[in-house]
């Protein structure tokens, strides 16, 4: 069942935008929505799906915007979730930047949009691209009157036929995120990667992709050598762009696919069993006295010598009250950030094997705040970047490009892995 | 450019001044006043006195002006019906236009104007663009019947659109099946006609389709096929492998949807190595969906929270991936945690606990009492991880944080029922602690805890000394237990200093207080203290049954309902959609405008459709018996009402072969009349599924069983539908059904022991309901029933407005609690059928029946044909009627038989009328008053 209508309010809940799909709630229900989420915020008890008086508002919040799908049926809440988030793709597409200013500036092609995107209710299309080639944000410059491209109705809904690239290049980054969360007593709770294939493609015509992965259950179903295997990797989950075809990956493992132009994510997995941790950091904590404490951190790199990561910066967290603090460091620079109550700790380049630290004192008043002992403090977190390497090991074994036109195309891969949510706690 | 300034004029006299500029003759002139006119419209003015001259500008080559008229016209087209007119031609001419974008465009927006002269003209252009040779415009069109049917059903069944959109099923476009899909599944549901089943041939078409279309259409048809009924286990497997590499799509809906066809096509599969492989292929993307945006997180940790407490295996190893993040939203973090209690095991508890004690020492307060109970009910669901639960709370109790000791006391209660005499030695740390307790709950527990242990702790009456000190300000709860406390106290230390406490407390409460159930259990304690205090003890002291946890356990029936709905928002609420759903359709107004409702009478192309009909489609549809629904929908202007009623029959019937039963209701009907026209005859009568309507069991004349339906006055009872199978009753089978039994409301209930222990102590409880039923008594006369045994009893029901529960509506449901002393409370739903409702005194004068006859809704009628009922033998019947409390009033002959007036009176509903209207074989209406 469908969606009544779409509003989009500002964080007043002032009606910027909005769309009636279907007749049956009336747009003086945006009001009651904003009174209903502050008061559900101040309870604590707020979700992103509320229903009030009988009608459900299921909601984003975006910039100073919220995009709202209102509904009287029992709707598919993760379908309309969804379709909210590509609509505000489908906006930042248009406008670069969504807010109230950009909106109230375009409210005639975002009118134009919301009655593409979305049909009595049902979602319809979300492809920006192919969008933007039969919506266009400057009506003046069309000499032509636009007609529906092919894709909207096509199998193949994301790629528009016609394109040409003087130079045929595809660009894939293999980019992982470790997500860690180490115990105050030095255990890892948890610890995963997410990867993703990003892509980026400049090709001509309607070219077939073929992607080949060092992927385990692959090797294993060609009766590879055994060495062969023990380069392959075992990912769970993969997840692939609605390009890919399922049915054929289910069935052989082969990944195929004609990619939509431009960027997109072609795939992404995730990892969890045991990694470790790349970085690792542990805090001693010196109480001395009230006046004196010291922090002493030492974050230790555990990949091999020969990478280097790069933009380290490791967020202490410290006490709000605390007085002065002071870091010294044995590599890289660390500032005192009061608006986030944390010592921030640059490390440009930290390559593998290597060990650094910093000392951090500061004082805390003499006379204890209020709420001092309630809540602990927040985890110290840590981001980098290691280039050319993945946690995984997944490699890309090639990359076809097949188009009638016979080009060649070039394709570019790179690996790094970023920190996600890495997280230590702290006793 | 930018378009801001369209929203800046506000000054005098702008309307008149947008009306100039739509009169313009330049061109860009008038566009810019149509968008400053949407503009204005988008803030909330009223401009709909513009319309005649917005509607001049619509017939324009200019795209962009042309889709911000149509915007305008959806807007106002329903405020000014007869200008809307207007702007037809130009939406005919549209729908022929050479740009296929143009056509889907009118027959887009023309489908949104809901006016019903501009339907009528739209039903040409629908007809062709439906055939279009642009599938965009197909897409289109498929959805604008949707549209259509929601305004005028009629409409869209004279002129075949449904077999047209049928056809678009088999569409070789992928977009339009999506939509063709989308559309039907919501005329299905919405007119409870079985318009849409998927067939095995459609269902190919609809795999294929499925893997073509876009993602959102990928989940049109997913949801679809998460309603199909598989013809055996090949059929459901042979669905599973073509949905499975569905999981493996990035869009979490798909994915959602997808978990949700396999699920359902599950239950057939008894290949349990393949179960197992489901299971396993269903959990990474499972736990994937949690690196998704924090909102569709949450909607995904709700829906495994329900997976998990039907399938906890497909997660059991991966408690890990629900521990929270530092910076989760709070609402994301409350539910992993409930989802971490219900996968936490004798394996895992150890870091489970780790996390729960982590959390508990964050800053958040709700999240952190949360944490804390999460431990409680670790402690009480994991008998042998108990005693680590109870050391972490130690732990927590001793941070002195107020909050966490209070929650932390709260749960040692209950760990303390649940495990009696167990972990008494930590009962004076927790007495350390008095001091910080404010909190009434936190407070009545431990007073709860000291009344309990009083022999134990040395100063118990200094204890409540202190609490009794400030009695008179409590809370009922506190003072609740305060009484029992020391009650307790004074049995198990007759001292003097207890003895003093004791008057005190009684006095007070039976003296000063206000609050009847404190004075109530007050004086309950002084009497029987004062005649036996050796009685007095053991009804006070005597051993309490063991709790267990039920904080995550979901109504077995509810949780297959929310699995069914799985990634919808009834997952999400984790309530039946009938309960939120508020659909007030426009069509319902429409029907309260027709000049003359009689004509719609027994029509089947209802056209009033509302949430309750919806839902009663589905319960129709489910039962098999799918026509019923849409012939009530005719007829209801008051669809709650009647909606529900047919429910009663629904009810009625749900235990057995559908089918079956309501062709014996009907038959049984006939059996009133005829005697023996016999069954089969009657059961080939109503084969044809609109001579079937619900109407036919809604009186409960048939009682629900075919043998008594064919030996006319059935004196024997037929055996009692099961309300609770012995699977769901830990061993007990409860049968049982609402009857009427010498003028009184009788609850007829069977109890099987099934179990090898003997069951004593039954008593019974109704939840408020929609007739304000209560049992007369709460014990069930049965005593003990041995092993293998069935006892029945008859208990006599009061309608009480106290039991009435006005939200309900008409809703038949009557939700029991039955206990005993060894298996502690089992719920279950029953439902009411109207006929035990209908009371002796329902025989009215033939004087005073016609006015009151007409003064009810004709609208409100319902109708059912008596089986082999003729003119010449009503006399006949009519004393069965009686029997049943239907009486005749008035018959009169008519050209295809003779129309009968009897009436009945129901209890409680307020009146309800029958008519009875003899056309061939006789017709029995109902109206509620």
């Amino acid at each position: 069942m469908a969606t009544s209508a779409i509003f989009i309010l500002d964080l007043k809940g002032k009606v910027i935008l909005c769309r009636d799909y279907r007749g049956d709630v009336a747009p003086k229900n945006a009001e009651k929505f904003i009174t209903r989420v502050n008061e559900l915020e101040e309870s604590g008890r707020i979700t992103p799906i509320i229903n009030h008086e009988g009608i459900t508002y299921i909601y984003v919040q975006y910039s100073n915007l919220y995009l709202v799908a209102v509904a009287r049926e029992n709707i598919n809440a993760a379908s309309i979730l969804l379709f909210l988030h590509k609509l505000r793709e489908v906006f930042v597409h248009y406008f670069n930047e969504l807010e109230e200013e950009s909106l109230r500036d375009n409210f005639v092609i975002a009118y134009e949009l919301l009655d593409e995107v979305m049909d009595y209710g049902y979602p319809q299309f979300t492809e920006a691209q192919i969008l933007a080639e039969y919506i266009k944000t400057d009506a003046y410059k069309m000499e032509v009157q636009a007609r529906p491209p092919m894709a909207v109705t096509n199998a193949v809904s994301w790629r528009s036929e016609g394109i040409k690239y003087k130079k045929n290049e595809v660009f894939l980054d293999v980019v992982e995120s470790v997500n860690l969360l180490v115990n105050s007593n030095g255990t890892v709770v948890r610890s995963e990667v997410l990867g993703a294939l990003k892509m980026r493609t400049f090709l001509t015509g309607m070219p077939e992709c073929k992607l080949g992965l060092n992927d385990k259950v692959l090797f294993e179903s060609q009766g590879r050598s055994p060495q062969d295997k023990k380069k392959a990797v075992d990912l769970e989950d993969m997840k692939f762009h609605q390009c890919v075809r399922l049915t054929r990956f289910e069935s052989d493992r082969t990944i195929s696919f004609i990619p939509p132009d431009g960027a997109f994510d072609l795939m992404t997995y995730r990892l969890s069993h045991n990694v470790k941790p790349l970085i690792w950091v542990e805090c001693l904590v010196e109480k001395h006295s009230r006046s004196r404490t010291d922090y002493l951190v030492k974050a230790r790199s555990q990949f091999k010598d020969r990478s280097t990561a790069t933009q380290v910066e490791i967020l202490l967290p410290l006490p709000p009250d605390a007085i002065a603090p002071t870091p010294r460091t044995s590599q890289g620079t660390a500032t005192y950030a009061p608006e986030k109550d944390a010592m921030v700790w640059k490390i440009k380049n930290f390559p593998g094997g290597r060990e650094f630290v910093m000392r951090c004192r500061f004082a805390l008043p003499s006379v204890p705040a209020e709420e001092e002992s309630t809540g602990r403090m927040p985890p110290i977190r840590v981001n980098f970047e290691l280039p050319y390497f993945t946690v995984s090991g997944i490699q890309v074994r090639y990359l076809k490009v097949i188009e009638k036109s016979g080009y060649q195309a070039l394709p570019w891969v790179r690996y790094i892995t970023t920190a996600g949510e890495y997280e230590i706690r702290m006793s | 450019m930018s378009d801001s300034k369209y929203f800046s004029t506000t000054k005098k006299g702008e309307i008149h001044e947008y009306k100039e500029d739509l009169r313009a003759v330049d061109r860009s002139k008038r566009k810019d006043s149509v968008k400053k006119v949407i503009a204005a419209m988008t803030v909330g003015k009223d401009v709909s006195m513009l319309f005649p001259d917005v509607v001049n500008c619509m017939q324009t080559d200019d795209l962009e002006l042309k889709k911000l008229v149509y915007l305008y016209l959806i807007n106002y087209a329903k405020t000014q019906p007869d200008l809307a007119i207007m702007g037809v031609n130009t939406f005919v001419k549209d729908s022929q236009d050479p740009n296929p974008l143009i056509r889907a465009l009118a027959v887009r927006t023309m489908g949104c104007i809901r006016v019903d002269k501009i339907t009528e003209y739209l039903c040409d252009p629908l007809q062709r663009c439906l055939k279009d040779d642009d599938p965009y415009v197909r897409k289109t069109a498929a959805v604008c019947v949707a549209k259509l049917f929601d305004i005028n059903p009629e409409l869209v069944e004279d002129r075949g659109f449904l077999d047209t959109l049928k056809d678009l099923l088999a569409d070789s476009n992928p977009m339009v099946v999506a939509n063709a899909v989308a559309a039907l599944a919501e005329i299905h549901e919405t007119s409870g006609r079985d318009v849409f089943q998927i067939t095995s041939q459609s269902l190919f078409k609809l795999l294929r389709a499925l893997n073509e279309c876009t993602e959102w259409g990928q989940v049109f048809i997913l949801d679809s096929l998460a309603t199909y009924t598989a013809k055996d286990a090949k059929d459901a497997e042979a669905i599973i492998e073509r949905v499975t590499p569905r999981l493996q799509h990035a869009n979490c809906a798909v994915v959602l949807s997808a978990v949700k066809v396999i699920l359902k096509q599950m239950e057939l599969v008894d290949d349990d190595v393949l179960k197992k492989t489901l299971h396993k292929k269903m959990a990474p993307p499972l736990v994937t969906l949690l690196s998704a945006e924090p909102e569709i997180q949450y909607v995904a940790l709700r829906n495994i929270h329900l997976v998990v407490s039907k399938f906890p295996q497909i997660l059991v190893h991966e408690v890990k991936v629900f521990f929270c993040k530092y910076n989760d939203p709070i609402y994301v973090k409350m539910e992993k945690l409930e989802i971490m209690i219900q996968l936490a095991s004798d394996k895992n508890i150890d870091q489970v606990l780790l996390e729960f004690k982590e959390y508990a020492t964050e800053v958040d307060v709700d999240f952190v009492r949360k944490a804390v109970r999460a431990i409680g009910r670790c402690a009480v669901s994991l008998e042998r991880a108990a005693e680590r639960c109870i050391n972490v709370l130690l732990e927590l109790i001793q941070t002195k944080l107020n909050y966490v000791v209070q929650e932390a006391i709260i749960v040692i209660k209950d760990i303390f029922r649940r495990y009696p005499n167990r972990y008494e030695s930590i009962i004076a740390t927790l007495c350390e602690n008095l001091e910080s307790l404010d909190e009434p709950e936190a407070k009545a527990s431990m007073i709860w805890i000291i009344g309990e242990y009083a022999e134990r702790i040395e100063n118990a009456d200094e204890l409540l000394e202190t609490f009794l000190e400030s009695f008179p300000e409590e809370t009922s709860l506190v003072q609740l237990q305060l009484v029992t406390a020391t009650v307790k106290l004074f049995l198990k230390k007759p001292t003097e200093r207890p003895q003093q406490m004791i008057q005190l407390v009684l006095t007070y409460a039976t003296q000063e207080t206000d609050n009847p159930d404190l004075r109530d259990r007050a004086f309950v304690y002084w009497r029987l203290l004062s005649t036996d205090p050796e009685a007095a003890k053991e009804v006070v002291l005597a051993e309490k049954p063991v709790i267990a946890d039920v904080g995550s356990g979901m109504e077995p029936q509810l949780l297959a309902t929310l699995l069914q709905n799985l990634s919808s928002l009834a997952s999400v609420y984790h309530k039946p959609p009938e309960t939120f759903v508020s659909r007030t359709r426009l069509a319902v107004q429409r029907a309260e405008d027709l000049p003359n409702p009689e004509d719609h009478f027994g029509d089947e192309s209802g056209t009033a459709i509302s949430s309750a009909d919806a839902a009663i489609a589905d319960s129709a549809a489910a039962a098999g018996a799918p026509a019923a629904a849409a012939s009530t929908t005719a007829l209801s202007p008051q669809p709650d009402l009647l909606g529900d009623l047919l429910d009663l029959g629904g009810g009625d019937t749900s235990n057995g072969n559908v089918h079956q039963g309501s062709h014996d209701l009907a038959s049984s009907l006939g059996g009133l009349s005829m005697g023996g026209t016999g069954g089969s005859n009657a059961s080939q009568q109503y084969n044809s599924p609109q001579a079937q309507p619900a109407a036919d069991d809604f009186f409960g004349f048939g009682g629900g069983s075919g043998s008594s339906a064919r030996t006319p006055p059935a004196p024997q009872a037929p055996p009692l539908p099961v309300i609770l199978p012995a699977d769901k009753g830990k061993g007990l089978t409860v049968s049982g059904r609402v009857t009427r039994q010498n003028g009184q409301i009788v609850y007829k209930i069977a109890l099987a022991n099934g179990t090898q222990a003997p069951m004593d102590g039954f008593m019974v409880q109704f939840n408020k309901n929609a007739f304000g039923l209560s049992p007369a008594n709460q014990n069930i006369p049965v005593g003990s029933v041995a092993p293998g045994q069935t006892a029945t009893a008859d208990l006599v029901l009061n309608q009480a407005a106290g039991m009435l529960n006005a939200a309900a509506g008409t809703t038949p449901t009557l939700q029991v609690a039955i206990r005993n002393n060894q298996q502690g409370v089992l719920y279950m739903s029953d439902s009411v059928p109207a006929s035990a409702l209908f009371t002796e005194g329902g025989n009215m004068d033939p004087s005073t029946f016609p006015p009151t006859w007409k003064g009810l809704p004709d609208a409100s009628e319902a109708s059912q044909h008596l089986q082999g009922v003729t003119p010449g033998n009503i006399e006949a019947i009519k004393p069965r009627l009686v029997a049943k409390n239907v009486f005749l009033m008035a018959a009169r002959g008519s050209p295809s038989g003779a129309i009968w007036r009897p009436t009945a009176r129901a209890q409680g509903v307020s009146e309800l009328k029958l008519p009875h209207d003899a056309n061939f074989e006789g017709l029995i209406g109902l109206r509620p008053q």
